[in-house]
């Protein structure tokens, strides 16, 4: 080994992240699948109102909190997956920059989706 | 100069080792995966998501596009790649925590990831549909 590494938290906040998106986004996985299941067929007006007041007003507000991890997640998955199999430093951050590109274009529609309503 | 070098044909070597992935191994690698396919199959979701909450008329389309037997294929692979990432990233958790660690609980509960997955794809698809 040519370089040694030394000093704390490499790479411990992302390690962190990852999972603490992932548990936000498991959470509210699950209260959505049981507001879906526990409730009657499903129409435009009963969708609308499940987005924006569902859960008591909470709905909004759990949607945001989903895109925001999922966001975050995504970036950091992604970024490993980038470092694993593409070498070449240019290639590697010009896949990188269209990632986080890609992903910030996708929660702006995701925003845009919902403010909309 | 004479070649001194390879004066037999060497045997060749396939590469046969994805077949002995260990089970573990496979749940890592569809881990992975199915990571990937839910970061490409993004941009389609929330292009659903759009149709259905845009207008009366956009909610009808969305119901009659999701009809059709391609996009439940897609949809049911992109709901297996989401609950398969879903249950291996739980049994992840608690690896993380040093639960469930030695190999013959690691190996049950990457069956049960599987197991779990499929079972839940089939469930929900047939709820859903």
């Amino acid at each position: 080994m040519t370089k040694v590494v030394v000093g704390a938290h490499y790479g411990l906040k992302d390690w962190l992240a990852q999972r603490i998106t992932a548990v936000v986004m498991a959470v509210c996985t699950l209260i959505f699948v049981a507001v879906l299941l526990s409730g009657g067929p499903i129409t435009y007006d009963s969708w609308k109102a499940l987005f924006t007041k569902g859960l008591m007003g909470l709905m909004p507000f759990l949607t945001l909190l989903f895109v925001v991890s999922a966001l975050i997640h995504a970036w950091i998955g992604v970024r490993d997956i980038l470092m694993d199999y593409i070498k070449p430093t240019a290639l590697r951050l010009a896949f990188e920059v269209v990632t986080i590109l890609w992903l910030i274009g996708c929660a702006g529609w995701a925003v845009r989706i919902l403010w909309r309503l | 100069m004479p070649d001194l070098t390879a004066k037999r044909r060497r045997p060749l070597w396939f590469n046969l080792s994805p077949l002995n992935l260990p089970v573990p191994g496979l749940v890592s690698i569809f881990h992975r995966v199915s990571g990937l396919l839910l970061f490409l199959g993004l941009v389609w979701f929330l292009f659903l998501l759009d149709m259905s909450l845009s207008s009366e008329s956009g909610f009808a389309h969305f119901r009659s596009y999701v009809g059709h037997p391609i996009v439940k294929v897609a949809m049911l692979a992109l709901l297996w790649a989401y609950l398969h990432h879903f249950c291996a990233g739980i049994r992840y958790l608690f690896l993380d925590i040093d639960r469930g660690v030695d190999l013959s609980t690691a190996r049950r509960s990457s069956y049960a990831v599987l197991a779990v997955s499929l079972a839940l794809t089939a469930f929900l698809g047939v709820k859903l549909w």
